[in-house]
C-alpha cells in the first residue's frame, strides 16, 4: 500500500452473482491444478489468526491417498472481541458453503462439516435452509459433496483445530500432539482441511476476481482484505472489511474516539499495542496478525483491569491438559493481583515475564502458546499500571 | 527394515529408525531427558511438557516424548532455554501440588520429588496455589486412596484405566484451573466401576493414587501377645520384593522373604502357594465336573466355558461389565481367601487355637485383594477370613522399618503346615500359570498320565503381555471314569490385562469363540505385574519377573499341585474330598451383579 491509507473494501459481503451458486458451478468445471494454482498465486493465508498458506494446506491433503478425507469449516468463533464469522454466516453463508465445496473438489473429499459455535445456535435453522439449497444445486451439478453442521458446546479450546476434531469425535476437547498434522490425520484420523469461515469466503473471492486482481489488495506478506470486528472505545463499533497491511495509526484515526490509549489486536490471545507504537505497527502477518479482533481502549481504562479480565478468561478456558497453560495462567493472574496488592514486589513481574516466555515456547497447542501474549505486551507497555 | 533418520542430539550424530521420538533417540545415546507424563506402557500424551528440548530453527520447544525425529534435526537437550523452561514447568507443577512431602506415603519414591530435587527448586519461584484449591481426598475405598491435592494431572492413570484396562473409571473432568482427574459424577472409587486393580497406583508419579496401607494395624497385631498372627505370601511377591529393597528386578528372594517375615514377628509364615495348589484341585475337579454334566448329562444349566476366579480385579470387572457371565466363573475362592478360611478353621483346630485370636495377614502383589478380603462373601469361617492385606510394597516398608538388611538375610523355609507348595502354584503369579497348573493336574486325572509336554512346561498356554493366547490340548487314552472326554480337544484361552479380558468375553458373548476354560488375570503379565508390586513397572521389569517365576517353578521338587503332600493331608484330615461339603462351605462362593453406573 503506497499511500499508507486505510481502504475499505466490500468484497466479502458483496453480491458476486444474481445466479445462485454460479461461481461454484464455474469453478467445478475447472481442473484441480488450475484452482490450486490460483489460490497459491493469490498468496491467501488462513484467516483464523495463524496465517498458514491455504494453498499448501489443500495441496498436502490433496496429495494423500486416503479414500476418506474431510473438509471442515471452523466456525467456533470464540476469541474475545471477535464477531466477524457470525456476520459472514448471517449474511453470506452461500459463499462459505461454496468455498468448502471447492475445497472438497480439490482435495477429493465427499464430506464437509461446519463446527458452529454453541452460542450461534440461533442461526442454525437459517444455515440449514441454505444448506438444503446448496445440496439441491450440488445434486443438479452432479457434484458429490455434502455438508453437515455440528454444534460446539461452549469451550473456547474447541476452536483449536485438533481439539475441535476431538470434540466432533465425541471426546473431550483437548488438543492433540502435532505432528501428525490435520492434512494427514485430522477428523477421524483422516486427512482433513480445516479452515476458518472467512478463508473459505476468500477462496470464493479469488475464484471470482482471479489471483492478480486479489493480489492487488494488501501487502506482500498479507494479501487480500480482512473483516475486522471493531469494539471498545470507538464511536463506530462494528464489522468492517479493510485491506490488510494498514498501519495502526491510520486505523485509530478512523475508529478511535480521539483519546485512544491502546489497541488490543487479535483478541485476548493477541497483542496490546500502546499509543507510542501505533505509527510503527502494521496490521498483518508481517506485523501484528489478527483473526479480526480490534479492541480499542481509551485513557479512562485501567490496563490492569483489562489484563485481569483476559487472564481470568484463560484461567477458565485453558483445557487444563498441559502444565504451562493450565498452571501458567493461574500464576500470571494470581501474580498480578499479588503485585497490585503489594504482597509481591514489583520485581516479581520480571519473574512472571520470564514465565510468560516459557509458556509461549512450551505449551502444547497454539492457544497455550498465545495465552501469555496479552500479559507480556500489557505488562511491558503499562508496567506502572500493574504496580500502582 | 525401517528407514533410518539422521539427526544431531547435543552435538552427537545419530541414526535412528523412522517414527522414533526424540526422547527415544536421546535414550539410545544415554542422554536422559526427564519425563513425567510419559510411561512405557501407555500412549504418548505430551501434556506435562517436562521433556521439552530445543530444536534449531524452530521457535517453540517440542516435547521430546511426542515429537518424531526428522532428517537433519538438530536438538539440544540441555540448553539454557531448555533448563529454564523445564524448571518453570516443574515449579508450576509444584505450585499446584500439595508438596507436604513428609506427610506423603510416596515420600522418597515420587517422580515429582525426584525432579524437584534435581532442579534445586528450593526457593519456590511462584505463588502457592494449593490453599485456594478445594482439593478432595477419596478415602472411602478399602484398596485405593485418591488424593487430588497430590495430583499433577499427567493423566497416566486415565490412560492406564482406559487403554490397559478398558475400565475407564478415571477420566478428566472440568477445564482450566478446575481441571481434575475424576470419576463418574465424582463419586468415590468405591461406588464406580473401578476394579481396584491398582494399575493406576503403579503408574502414578506422585502420591495422588496410593494403596490404603494397613502397616500399623499389622504391627499392632504382631505386638499384641494375645494374637496369633499368621501370614501368607502370594507367588508373585517372592520374585518382586527385592525390587522394593534395592535389588535388581528378577531376583528370587523366597528364602530371604520368609526370614524377614519371621524376624518381623509373625507367629507363622505360611504360603498362599499351598492354597494355590488347593485351588487347582478344587477348580480342576470343578471343570471336569462341569464338562461331565454338560457333555454326558446334557444339563443345560451348566455354564461353559468356565473362567478362573483368582484375580479379584477380574471378578469386580465381570460383576460390572459382563454380569450375565457370572455363572461361568469358577465358584472357587481365590487362593488368598481359601487360605484365610482355612487359617481360622483347619489351622486353628490343628494348632488348638481359638480362631478369634488368629489374625490372618496376606502379602499380595495386588491392591484388589484388599477389597476382596473385605467382601461380605469372605466370612465363611465365621470370621473375616483375611484380616489385613499388605502389598509387596508395604512389606518392603515394614522390612525397612524393622531395620533388616534384606540382602544379607539367610534363606529360611516356610513354616509347616500350609507352607508346602508345588511349582504349579508358583506360576499362578504369571499369566497362563493357572491354566498350566490346572492342565498339569486335570490331564493326569483324566488320562492317568503326565501332560505330554517336555519337562511339564506347557509353553503354549504361557501368556504374553498384550496378547490373547488360545491353545488346545487333545485328550487321548483316558482312564475309564473319564472316557467321555476321549478325543475331546480341550480349548483354552489365556488373557492378561482387562482390555484383553474384555475382548475375550465379547468374543464369547458374540459366539465368535468357543472355549472350555478361560484364564483371566486383571493385570498386565498377570500377578507379577500386579497393582501392589514395586514401582516402577515397565515391560522390561515384568519380563524379568516372569523369567524368575518360571525359574522358581523349575527349581521346585514338586511340580504338580496334586502331589503336594500337605494338600493331600488336608483332604484326609479335614476336607474329605474335592468339592465336598466342607469345601463348598469354606472354599467356594458366588458373586453378584453390579451396575456399570
Amino acid at each position: 500500500m503506497s499511500d499508507q491509507s486505510l481502504k475499505r473494501v466490500d468484497l466479502i459481503f458483496g453480491e458476486y452473482s444474481n445466479v445462485k451458486y454460479k461461481i461454484l458451478a464455474d469453478t467445478l468445471a475447472r481442473t484441480n491444478d488450475a484452482i490450486l494454482k490460483d489460490i497459491l498465486d493469490s498468496g491467501l493465508r488462513g484467516r483464523g489468526g495463524a496465517g498458514f498458506p491455504t494453498a499448501m494446506k489443500w495441496k498436502y491433503t490433496a496429495e494423500t491417498t486416503s479414500e476418506e478425507k474431510y473438509v471442515i469449516c471452523n466456525a467456533d468463533e470464540g476469541e474475545p472481541g471477535t464477531f466477524k464469522d457470525r456476520e459472514i454466516l448471517l449474511r453470506v453463508p452461500r459463499k462459505v458453503f461454496s468455498g468448502m465445496a471447492i475445497c472438497g473438489k480439490v482435495i477429493g473429499s465427499k464430506k464437509g462439516y461446519m463446527y458452529l459455535r454453541g452460542e450461534y445456535r440461533f442461526m442454525l435453522n437459517d444455515l440449514n435452509r441454505e444448506l438444503d439449497i446448496y445440496h439441491e444445486h450440488a445434486k443438479k451439478l452432479g457434484f458429490d459433496f455434502t455438508i453437515e453442521i455440528r454444534l460446539g458446546s461452549g469451550a473456547y479450546i474447541c476452536g483449536e483445530e485438533s481439539a475441535l476434531f476431538e470434540s466432533m469425535e465425541g471426546g473431550r476437547g483437548e488438543p492433540r500432539n502435532k505432528p501428525p498434522y490435520p492434512t494427514t490425520s485430522g477428523f477421524m484420523k483422516k486427512p482433513t482441511v480445516i479452515n476458518n469461515v472467512e478463508t473459505f469466503v476468500n477462496v470464493m473471492m479469488i475464484m471470482r476476481l482471479g489471483p492478480d486482481q486479489y493480489k492487488k489488495l494488501g501487502t506482500t506478506d498479507s494479501r487480500g482484505s480482512k473483516v475486522f470486528s471493531v469494539s471498545g472505545d470507538t464511536p463506530i463499533p462494528g464489522i468492517y472489511e479493510l485491506e490488510l497491511g494498514m498501519p495502526l495509526d491510520r486505523f485509530v484515526d478512523e475508529f478511535g474516539d480521539g483519546d485512544t490509549k491502546a489497541v488490543q489486536v487479535g483478541g485476548a490471545s493477541g497483542f496490546c499495542v500502546p499509543r507510542k507504537k501505533f505509527k510503527d505497527t502494521v496490521i498483518g502477518f508481517e506485523g501484528v496478525p489478527t483473526g479480526g479482533s480490534m479492541m480499542i481502549f481509551n485513557s479512562s481504562r485501567s490496563m490492569y483491569n483489562v489484563l485481569h479480565n483476559y487472564l481470568e478468561f484463560f484461567q477458565e478456558e485453558s483445557c487444563g491438559q498441559c502444565t504451562p497453560c493450565r498452571v501458567g495462567c493461574q500464576q500470571l493472574l494470581k501474580g498480578i493481583v499479588a503485585v497490585k496488592k503489594g504482597e509481591k514486589k514489583a520485581a516479581y513481574l520480571d519473574q512472571l515475564m520470564k514465565l510468560s516466555e516459557s509458556m509461549k515456547i512450551t505449551a502444547k497447542c497454539g492457544l497455550g502458546q498465545s495465552v501469555a501474549n496479552s500479559f507480556s505486551s500489557i505488562v511491558n507497555n503499562f508496567k506502572e499500571e500493574m504496580i500502582y | 527394515m525401517a528407514n533410518k533418520v539422521n539427526l544431531t542430539i547435543d552435538g552427537i550424530n545419530v541414526a535412528v529408525d523412522e517414527g522414533k521420538t526424540i526422547l527415544e533417540a536421546a535414550r539410545s545415546l544415554n542422554i536422559h531427558i526427564p519425563t513425567l507424563c510419559y510411561h512405557e506402557d501407555l500412549c504418548v500424551a505430551g501434556n506435562c511438557r517436562v521433556c521439552v528440548v530445543e530444536q534449531e530453527k524452530v521457535k517453540t520447544l517440542p516435547a521430546s516424548c511426542a515429537m518424531p525425529v526428522s532428517e537433519g534435526m538438530v536438538i539440544h537437550t540441555n540448553s539454557m532455554k531448555v533448563r529454564l523452561a523445564r524448571k518453570h514447568i516443574v515449579e508450576l507443577l509444584l505450585s499446584e501440588h500439595n508438596a507436604d512431602c513428609t506427610k506423603c506415603y510416596k515420600n522418597g519414591n515420587c517422580e515429582l520429588q525426584g525432579l524437584a530435587s534435581q532442579m534445586l527448586t528450593g526457593d519456590h519461584m511462584f505463588l502457592d496455589l494449593v490453599p485456594d484449591k478445594k482439593y478432595t481426598i477419596d478415602m472411602f475405598n478399602s484398596a485405593i486412596i485418591k488424593d487430588d491435592s497430590r495430583c499433577i494431572r499427567c493423566q497416566r492413570c486415565v490412560r492406564t484405566c482406559e487403554e490397559l484396562q478398558s475400565v475407564s473409571a478415571l477420566g478428566v473432568a472440568h477445564k482450566g484451573d478446575k481441571m481434575k482427574i475424576s470419576t463418574f459424577f465424582e463419586h468415590s472409587l468405591l461406588e464406580v466401576v473401578c476394579t481396584n486393580c491398582g494399575q493406576c497406583v503403579n503408574r502414578c508419579p506422585t502420591g495422588a493414587l496410593i494403596e490404603r496401607n494397613y502397616i500399623d494395624q499389622v504391627w499392632d497385631a504382631i505386638y499384641d501377645p494375645n494374637k496369633h498372627v499368621v501370614v501368607q505370601t502370594a507367588p508373585a511377591v517372592r520374585i518382586a520384593l527385592g525390587e522394593a529393597l534395592g535389588m535388581p528386578s528378577g531376583k528370587i528372594v523366597t528364602g530371604r522373604m520368609v526370614a524377614a517375615l519371621k524376624r518381623l514377628g509373625f507367629n507363622a509364615v505360611l504360603d498362599t502357594d499351598f492354597t494355590a495348589d488347593l485351588t487347582i484341585i478344587e477348580e480342576g475337579h470343578e471343570l471336569l465336573t462341569r464338562l461331565k454334566k454338560a457333555l454326558v448329562d446334557k444339563d443345560p444349566s451348566i455354564a461353559l466355558p468356565m473362567a478362573t476366579s483368582c484375580s479379584p480385579g477380574w471378578i469386580k470387572f465381570i460383576e460390572h461389565t459382563f454380569p450375565e457371565f457370572l455363572p461361568n466363573l469358577s465358584t472357587c475362592k481365590s487362593p488368598q481367601q481359601m487360605f484365610g478360611a482355612l487359617a481360622k478353621t483347619y489351622y486353628a483346630q490343628k494348632r488348638k487355637l481359638d480362631p478369634k485370636n488368629i489374625v490372618s495377614v496376606s502379602i499380595m502383589p495386588c491392591t484388589a485383594k484388599k477389597f476382596e478380603a473385605n467382601r461380605p462373601e469372605m466370612r465363611s469361617s465365621g470370621y473375616k477370613d483375611v484380616d489385613f492385606v499388605l502389598t509387596t510394597r508395604e512389606l518392603g516398608i515394614m522390612i525397612k522399618q524393622a531395620g533388616l538388611e534384606f540382602e544379607a538375610l539367610p534363606e529360611e523355609k516356610f513354616d509347616s503346615f500350609m507352607g508346602v507348595s508345588s511349582g504349579a502354584a508358583v506360576i499362578f503369579g504369571s499369566t497362563g500359570g493357572v491354566m498350566e497348573a490346572a492342565l498339569r493336574t486335570a490331564y493326569e486325572i483324566v488320562t492317568g498320565r503326565e501332560v505330554p509336554f517336555d519337562g511339564l512346561n506347557i509353553t503354549p498356554v504361557r501368556g504374553t503381555e498384550g496378547e490373547v493366547r488360545e491353545a488346545s490340548v487333545l485328550i487321548e487314552r483316558t482312564v475309564p471314569a473319564w472316557n467321555f472326554l476321549e478325543g475331546v480337544e480341550l480349548k483354552c484361552v489365556v488373557a492378561n490385562g482387562l482390555a484383553h479380558a474384555k475382548t475375550v468375553m465379547q468374543n464369547v458373548r458374540d459366539g465368535k469363540a468357543n472355549y472350555h476354560f478361560i484364564e483371566i488375570m486383571a493385570c498386565p503379565g498377570g500377578c507379577l505385574g500386579g497393582g501392589g508390586q514395586p514401582i516402577p513397572t515397565n515391560p522390561e521389569i515384568r519380563a524379568k519377573r516372569k523369567e524368575a517365576i518360571y525359574a522358581e517353578d523349575m527349581g521346585m521338587s514338586i511340580r504338580k499341585s496334586h502331589e503336594n503332600p500337605e494338600v493331600a493331608a488336608l483332604y484326609t484330615e479335614f476336607l474329605e474330598k474335592p468339592l465336598g461339603h466342607k469345601s463348598h462351605e469354606l472354599l467356594h462362593t458366588h458373586y453378584t451383579p453390579r451396575k456399570r453406573y
